[in-house]
């Protein structure tokens, strides 16, 4: 069997916070800044670095990545600097898995499984989707301009691998490279 | 197939992220209201051919209901519009008037 | 006979040989064949056998069309009926087999139908099937069913797989021949963003065949240049073998890419379905060639004559060596010249139309063809295959003037614009008379999200039939549609061809225009369908006045084909028939897809074990790996039970529940719902959800709560523990998690969104481990880390800490009635923490334990499960648990529904605990029989089962149900019905069957 002609890779050790506050309340923002060093991303956006960075999920959620060994500093830092605020912040690690797309081609993998615009136009490297994968719920972002993420419920991370396996496998490239 | 703009995503969202939550702009009735009122609460429902004020939720994007005015005829999407208000915006209303003049749904018009 | 000519063929590669077989023998063709033009290449015109009269059929079309070519294609695996040799491209070891025959394709006994055919006429199975009644069942419906269905059902599993693409763009184009070609210059150079979608391997479409000129350059030139173009442009995606399927709301297109139907086995998915979402749609689909309604018109060898010239040109294949033109139009012309031009012979161009043509006539008659004018066929002759045609006066009743020996017809009764995509999603119609077509009407458009038009006609498909007018059109169309959307055009200099004048079309319906009734029965519409213009002529007798129920009631376009050459003439026959006009008859409606695609493509991805998702836990594999049956909850997958050995399964839940009761069980909760709720109308949130009061409760403490709908309705229950001041940890039922979590939400965001709360669905953040039983304790302290004594965590109480080294919460809850802790960990570390409870738990007894068992002990204990006892009709009250509604509170979801008087009536149904006398276990749904019956005859009821087992604790079926006035009738013997129409006694009792103080649990 010849190699996928995007690599998929499920990957660990990295840490997810979900924190429900108002992200337009300037306290909120700053108390994230304080905590995470990052500013809070624009709608529908990420701002990622590497293993750390920060995406909007909705008006009011917003997700904290983090590599493993700062999960419980983040945690608690958070938890912290947003005691004056209306806040919620839940460590989701656990609950998550994440897979990472590396590729030429890796936009047109995610329109295999996504009804997302993937084309540069109406999806700027900085975005991130909230949308579905296939029949499960998933999150995309990019790393870099051929790098992907993709964080789903760990529940279905085996339907999810398996699909992204399928959608990847040598002979199914929608464009000739 | 629909495509829905949901206001707090900013996004076109297609009808398979979405999921449909029924007639918007109903009023909740609880303890101490009367049967009349509760048949209205919990069973009347418009059922236009045409304008129609409509409740979705973003279901697999960011989990927020909006609502929608629609013809549900020939599928025209006025404008969509954060759930949390008891009457279309004045925008939306506008929008319609421009389409469907004379229009009314329920007490709007 | 026909054969391969010795040149020629533009579409075919004589380099490359292919061998494929049809019912059994063995072929030859060239790459580039269709299956159609390989079997043509090999005399074998003889293709297949109609639905109704298993007459024998040839090809009668070249492409998408085609009604009669459909073969069983492949074997096991990649086995497919009813595909068409027109649109199945030819390549090395195909397999293909005729259809609908018994036991041969060359001798048919169900060609005594045809025999027969004068009484098996339009509705005849509807007036014959309807009596005598009982025949319906053992006479009637058994022999439908053999004979329904062309193809056979495949029977192996597919061994392809298939995907689904999304595509987003500005504009799509449907059709890849001149007119799209242009349509997608025009688009690609104002920069927008634009699909092209081809259905068949080549770009060109008819052009090139018909020797057309754009701009000076022959057609196919003139397609290679732009194809080239077009390829260079970032902003095109250019896609053959794809076609255009089907048209719906907002600017979605369904494009259907056959990948590797010509590849098989390659390892690339067969089909890939194109999700396809444009801001406008343009369809540029052609026109297809309508045949001519004469008697014998469905023998094999009367083609249409735009197939005829495709074979020629495009395959090098001959039908025939004689082919007579029947037409009423001038573009058949260009068919007799082609088969001229390869050398063949055509003894006669029968013309319909008294004057003849144009100037085509004239190169006809130059070449040395016979026109002969104002003539029709009368009759076709010959079986298998045409022998020859008997010519009479159009305007005639069909004496034959004359009989012209021949082995091909090729006819053409004018074109039919490919109108199907602009129809789905409601564009309308109109009548152009002159041209005797129904042609898109461009101001009823199909309308889309902002109430405009989203879908543009051009070409042919506009009815344009000349190169000059297609290009001219295009070119307004495309100029329109770049500036609706808000583009800039690019700079093309005009384009336009060199047509010839033409003649006008006369239309033809009926060939002699005054046929016998014995010609109309032999003059067919539908091929496929076996429907003929006496039938049609029927139908209208008898009433069938809409085009609708003509349709059905002939079966008239409803055949795998539907209609695409039989629905003009036929509704032209009809409004014949009815003395009015074809535009006030109408068209029946064109529906989604164009042409049947693969139902493994609508699946996409989803088959197999993609078919659906599945939840697994973290201790998934472990409970695999230990023999778990697998139960499906929700979309989780939980075990059922843990049969060891040559256990049953039942054997196994047994020992699972004795083991719990007696020494120490494991069940894996992890799919318990667990949803945290904060902030400070936390409190004023929960007492609107759940009926309870859960305001009052103390942080470190759980109490068990009920949700209910705003209907009164039961809908989810669980424990909530209170995590300090402003948060609280709701657990709901494995299968109710999102919808509950949805469920507080819509109210936060909906109704409450003044209200200070935030909801995160922590469900996956934890594995949850109920330890159950005599030995839980114990088990815990072996492990130790936190102090988990009864004092320190009472019954319905939590605490934070940690087990084994792993941080943990600890709630003191049972479903069981036993000694129990549930102990959530972090998902991660879950399965670890259960292996320690196993190894831990060896000298305590330990054993996993499944859903069922969970199930038996929770009914020994009265408990009710959300989905048993309750099923969307039964409210609180209904189950006892009046303790559990507040009388406090002064609103609740559901309260004021509660109130109403069919909830408040004493007449419902209430819970109680059943035992059967003979100890033997009820029915799950069991019907309790009153007296008497009611107003439909049927014995009336006082009540059913809700759940039911056979209870190991207690060595007996017990169960629970809701009865009439249950709770005063303790003791009463009830009789429920079983399948066999026996009944079976038990005894109302109270539904706590085992340690009704709660020892046990509470130590």
């Amino acid at each position: 069997m010849s190699e996928p002609y995007v690599s998929v890779a499920r990957l660990d050790g990295i840490a997810m916070i979900t924190v429900r506050a108002d992200l337009a309340d300037k306290a909120v923002v700053k108390a994230v800044k304080t905590s995470t060093g990052m500013t809070v991303p624009a709608t529908a956006s990420a701002l990622m670095d590497g293993d750390s960075g920060l995406g909007w999920m909705s008006p009011d959620e917003l997700l904290v990545v983090c590599p493993e060994t700062e999960r419980a500093a983040t945690v608690d830092g958070l938890t912290a600097n947003l005691s004056k605020s209306h806040a919620l912040v839940v460590d989701v690690s656990d609950a998550r898995a994440v897979f990472e797309l590396k590729g030429a081609a890796v936009r047109d993998v995610l329109a295999k499984l996504v009804p997302t615009d993937t084309h540069t136009d109406a999806l700027p490297q900085n975005a991130l989707r909230r949308t579905r994968f296939g029949q499960v719920a998933g999150a995309f972002w990019f790393q870099d301009a051929t790098t992907v993420r993709i964080v789903c419920f760990r529940s279905v991370a085996d339907y999810m691998h398996r699909m992204l396996d399928q959608s990847t496998a040598a002979g199914s490239e929608v464009f000739a490279t | 197939m629909l495509t829905l703009d949901c206001p707090y995503c900013g996004l076109a969202k297609d009808e398979t992220e979405l999921s449909y939550g029924g007639e918007a702009h109903l009023k909740r009735h609880g303890p101490g209201s009367s049967a009349a009122e509760m048949e209205e609460y919990l069973f009347t429902r418009e059922n236009p051919k045409g304008l129609h004020f409509e409740r979705w939720r973003c279901s697999a994007g960011c989990g927020k209901w909006f609502h929608a005015a629609r013809c549900t005829v020939t599928m025209e999407v006025f404008g969509t519009y954060a759930a949390q208000t008891f009457e279309p915006p004045a925008e939306i209303k506008k929008a319609i008037t421009a389409k469907r003049p004379g229009w009314t749904w329920r007490n709007f018009q | 006979m026909s054969t391969r000519l010795q040149t020629g063929g533009r579409l075919i590669d004589r380099t490359t040989a292919q061998e494929f077989t049809f019912n059994g023998k063995r072929f030859k063709g060239f790459a580039g064949d269709t299956l159609a033009s390989g079997l043509l290449a090999n005399d074998q015109m003889l293709m297949g056998r109609s639905f109704k009269y298993h007459r024998p059929r040839g090809v009668v079309a070249s492409g998408a069309e085609e009604p009669n070519a459909l073969f069983n294609m492949g074997e096991d695996g990649r086995f497919e009926p009813n595909a068409r040799a027109t649109t199945t491209e030819l390549f090395d070891g195909l397999t293909a087999g005729s259809q609908n025959h018994f036991p041969s394709l060359e001798f048919d006994i169900g060609a005594i139908n045809a025999k027969l055919s004068r009484f098996l006429p339009a509705g005849f199975y509807y007036k014959m099937f309807i009596h005598p009644r009982p025949f319906w069942k053992y006479v009637y419906e058994p022999f439908i069913r053999q004979s329904a269905g062309l193809g056979k059902a495949p029977k192996a599993r597919d061994d392809d797989h298939y995907e689904h693409f999304y595509h987003h763009c500005d504009v799509a184009i449907v059709g890849g021949g001149i007119a799209g070609l242009r349509a997608a210059l025009i688009a690609g150079q104002a920069g927008l963003r634009v699909l092209v979608l081809e259905q068949t391997a080549h770009w060109g479409g008819r052009g090139p065949v018909d020797g057309a000129t754009v701009g000076g350059q022959p057609a196919a030139d003139w397609v290679d240049a732009t194809v080239a173009d077009l390829s260079a442009m970032e902003n095109v995606v250019m896609r053959t073998r794809t076609m255009g399927a089907g048209v719906y709301d907002h600017g979605y297109l369904l494009g259907y890419e056959r990948v590797a139907d010509h590849t098989p086995g390659d390892g690339r998915p067969r089909h890939r379905l194109w999700r396809v979402r444009t801001k406008q749609i343009v369809t540029a689909t052609g026109a297809i060639e309508r045949p001519l309604a004469f008697a014998g018109n469905d023998i094999p060898g009367v083609m249409l004559a735009s197939a005829v010239r495709d074979y020629v040109v495009n395959y090098a294949v001959s039908p025939g060596d004689r082919t007579v033109v029947v037409t009423n139009n001038d573009d058949a012309y260009r068919t007799a010249l082609a088969i001229k031009d390869a050398g063949l012979d055509v003894p006669a161009i029968i013309d319909a139309r008294p004057e003849g043509g144009g100037a085509l006539m004239a190169q006809a008659i130059e070449a040395g063809i016979r026109v002969e004018t104002g003539k029709g066929i009368a009759k076709v002759k010959g079986g298998k295959r045409v022998t020859g045609v008997g010519i009479c006066a159009q305007a005639g009743e069909g004496a034959v003037l004359e009989t012209i020996p021949c082995d091909v017809v090729a006819m053409s009764g004018g074109w039919s614009p490919v109108v199907h995509l602009w129809s789905h999603c409601g564009g309308k119609l109109f009548w152009d008379d002159a041209a005797a077509m129904f042609r898109p009407d461009a101001s009823k458009p199909p309308l889309g999200s902002d109430g405009a038009g989203f879908v543009t006609v051009v070409g042919s498909a506009d009815g344009h039939l000349h190169t000059t007018d297609i290009l001219a059109n295009t070119a307004d169309a495309m100029g329109a549609l770049v500036k609706t959307l808000g583009a800039k055009p690019g700079k093309l200099p005009a384009l336009s061809g060199e047509d010839m004048p033409e003649a006008p079309l006369a239309p033809v319906w009926m060939m002699p225009q005054g046929a016998s009734y014995a010609l109309r029965s032999k003059a067919w519409l539908d091929y496929q369908n076996d429907v003929k213009v006496s039938d049609v002529q029927l139908a209208a007798q008898e009433g069938f006045e809409s085009v609708e129920h003509a349709k059905r009631y002939t079966t008239l376009g409803m055949a795998t084909d539907q209609g695409k050459l039989s629905n003009i003439n036929g509704l032209a026959i009809l409004s014949q028939s009815l003395n009015s006009d074809i535009p006030s008859v109408g068209t029946t409606t064109f529906r989604p897809p164009y042409h049947p695609i693969s139902m493994s493509s609508l699946a996409g991805e989803a088959t197999r074990d993609l078919f659906q998702p599945i939840r697994k836990t973290p201790m998934h594999d472990w409970h695999d790996a230990n023999g778990a049956d697998w139960e499906p909850v929700g979309a989780w997958r939980r075990p059922y039970a843990f049969p060891r050995g040559h256990e049953t399964v039942e054997d196994a839940v047994h020992r699972e529940v004795l083991n719990t009761r007696e020494r120490l069980g494991l069940l894996d909760a992890s799919t318990l719902g667990k949803l945290i709720v904060k902030g400070p109308d936390a409190g004023k949130f929960l007492d609107m959800l759940y009926t309870n009061m859960m305001s009052t409760l103390k942080p470190g403490r759980c109490r068990y709560g009920l949700m209910c709908n705003e209907n009164g309705f039961l809908v989810d229950d669980g424990v909530v523990a209170r995590l300090d001041d402003d948060t609280f940890l709701c657990h709901t039922t494995s299968g109710g998690a999102d919808s509950i979590h949805a469920h507080m939400e819509e109210w936060l965001q909906t109704e409450w969104w003044d209200w200070k709360v935030w909801v995160v669905n922590a469900t996956e953040q934890y594995a949850q481990v109920a330890v159950v039983g005599p030995n839980a304790r114990k088990v815990l302290e072996k492990i130790g880390g936190m102090n988990v004594s009864k004092e320190a965590l009472p019954f319905m109480g939590w605490a934070d800490g940690e087990l084994g080294g792993i941080a943990c919460r600890a709630y003191r809850i049972s479903f069981s009635g036993e000694l129990s802790y549930e102990i959530a960990v972090p998902a991660n570390r879950g399965l670890e923490f259960w292996e320690m409870l196993v190894d831990a738990g060896q000298e305590f007894g330990v054993m996993p334990y499944g859903t069922e068992a969970l199930h038996i002990m929770r009914a020994e204990k009265g408990f009710i499960m959300i989905g048993d006892e309750t099923d969307g009709t039964v409210i609180p009250q209904d189950l006892g648990l009046h303790w559990a509604i507040s009388k406090k509170k002064e609103d609740f979801l559901g309260k004021r529904a509660q109130q109403r008087s069919f909830m408040d009536n004493p007449d419902r149904w209430q819970l109680v605990g059943l035992e059967t006398v003979d100890g033997s276990v009820l029915g799950d749904g069991m019907l309790a029989v009153a007296d008497g019956s009611n107003e439909n005859g049927q014995r009336n009821t006082q009540g059913r089962v809700t759940s039911t087992y056979h209870s190991p604790t207690l060595g007996r079926g017990i169960a629970m149900g809701l009865v009439k006035d249950g709770p005063d009738r303790m003791g009463e013997m009830l009789d429920f019905m079983k399948l066999d129409g026996l009944t079976v006694k038990a005894k109302i009792v109270d539904p706590v069957f085992f340690d009704p103080e709660g020892e046990k649990q509470n130590v």
